[in-house]
């Protein structure tokens, strides 16, 4: 515990750090994903290729993709860009199936009423299909940034400075109270900012409550 | 292009097949402490999953549980257990914490796979005068199944990254190499390491593909059909029970 109060300073410099590099992976992923989920929503015969490929990305290990990355695009390995985008990738692994489903999520009859008003394609999308999937896409975001911020630690590993420097240094200089520290800033970060993200969603979409309950009653109703 | 030509040559070297060491054993470390782990979480999550799936009681639970979980850091949590349990029980402690990353997925698969059943085949089979248990083994088991090996397939890849990490505190597999490399700056190393691990997650993840194609019983056209289209379905839409 006096390891903890003697040390806040690092461990806030140290948690700054981490939720930059996590925030910046996090909107990169989301920004990448949007237009890989919609093509593979627009076209369904790519769906199934574009969607597994993308998945297979995540199961490449961290600790493997931070150094096959560096190898392949040619930038340092030892380096705050290599987390970032590693970090990013897996993102977009998680996020563009969320994009996907979610505009499958979108009433066909709300889609057809658009066009039949006279949205034009770019339109619809950005004031219909978009905020309709919404709901979606925000339960895959909270799920990026949560594992994001789990995942920068392993950058600790390739020497960038970020909340898992406490297990690494902790691990070597012996200091149990470090490394517990380490744990549950990383775990009260990723909780928090999974909070903040429930909270916009709630202020941007009032409707994700509205249209979560119809849903359900067509569930019973096919069930009865 | 060079490096992936160095990286090539540490691996087929004749090297790796003496030292301490051999990437052989390695791979058969790293393969043991997986199946290991993922079998005793399996052990325990299946059955607790079943439980919430069959009685849908304790849901929430579980759901907070494997959303907590995803914030858990799997290195500091590696890396503490150790630490708390003494270089000793180094191995233990490590395997403990594999299991406890391991064990939310397992959880998911094995009580959405139960929930994502059409009740009315529930219904069907009690109506039949099937008894809980024949309901749960010869209903929920094989319809839920789909789902537990994707649990199961999470699980694995989860503990394949983690073993790979856990090599920080001397647990050896590949990670040894990776991290032995990265601190003598040996990249060939590291990269034909990270080649391995990578292809590794590949084909075990392509084995769980092919264990869920020909293991799961076919089932009717639109039931599947509907859990394709329909987003993994919000917390709050599901309503079993």
């Amino acid at each position: 515990m006096n390891w903890v109060l003697e040390n806040l300073d690092l461990i806030w410099a140290l948690t700054v750090d981490h939720l930059r590099q996590s925030a910046i992976a996090v909107v990169a992923g989301f920004v990448i994903a949007v237009p890989i989920g919609w093509l593979a929503f627009r076209y369904t015969t790519l769906r199934g290729t574009v969607l597994t490929i993308i998945g297979l990305l995540y199961t490449i290990p961290s600790l493997a993709m931070f150094i096959l990355l560096p190898a392949v695009f040619g930038f340092p390995a030892l380096s705050d860009i290599n987390l970032i985008v590693a970090l990013a990738i897996y993102a977009v692994a998680i996020m563009t199936r969320s994009v996907t489903d979610g505009l499958g999520s979108v009433d066909e009859v709300t889609r057809s009423a658009a066009v039949a008003v006279g949205f034009g394609a770019w339109r619809r999308f950005w004031t219909v299909d978009f905020p309709l999937a919404g709901p979606v896409i925000l339960a895959g975001l909270r799920v990026t940034a949560m594992s994001t911020i789990s995942l920068a630690t392993v950058g600790a590993l390739i020497g960038v400075q970020n909340l898992g420097y406490l297990f690494t240094n902790g691990a070597q200089r012996r200091i149990v109270a470090e490394v517990f520290a380490g744990v549950v800033a990383v775990v009260v970060i990723a909780v928090l900012v999974d909070l903040v993200l429930m909270l916009l969603g709630r202020a941007l979409m009032p409707w994700s409550r509205r249209a979560s309950a119809p849903r359900t009653t067509r569930m019973q109703a096919a069930h009865a | 292009m060079n490096l992936f030509i160095d990286a090539f040559a540490w691996i087929f070297s004749p090297d790796r097949l003496e030292g301490s060491l051999t990437l052989p054993m390695a791979i058969a470390q790293h393969l043991a402490f997986t199946f290991g782990s993922v079998a005793i979480a399996a052990v325990i999550a299946i059955p607790i999953g079943w439980l919430i799936g069959h009685t849908g009681r304790g849901r929430e639970i579980a759901v907070f549980l494997s959303g907590a979980a995803r914030a858990l850091p799997a290195l500091g949590l590696v890396v503490l257990l150790v630490m708390l349990a003494g270089v000793t029980l180094k191995t233990e402690a490590a395997v403990t914490a594999f299991v406890v990353l391991a064990i939310p997925s397992i959880l998911a698969g094995a009580y959405s796979g139960i929930e994502a059943i059409d009740r009315t085949v529930i219904d069907a089979g009690r109506a039949m005068g099937m008894t809980e248990w024949q309901i749960l083994f010869r209903i929920e088991m094989p319809l839920g199944l789909s789902l537990l090996i994707g649990g199961l397939r999470s699980a694995t890849l989860q503990v394949v990254a983690t073993v790979t990490i856990a090599a920080y505190v001397g647990l050896g597999g590949l990670g040894f190499f990776l991290i032995q490399g990265l601190q003598t700056r040996n990249f060939a190393e590291v990269l034909g390491a990270a080649i391995i691990v990578a292809a590794l997650a590949l084909v075990l993840d392509g084995l769980f593909a092919l264990l869920a194609r020909y293991a799961v019983p076919r089932t009717t056209g639109p039931r599947v059909r509907r859990t394709r289209t329909e987003p993994a379905p919000l917390p709050v839409a599901q309503t079993s029970h």
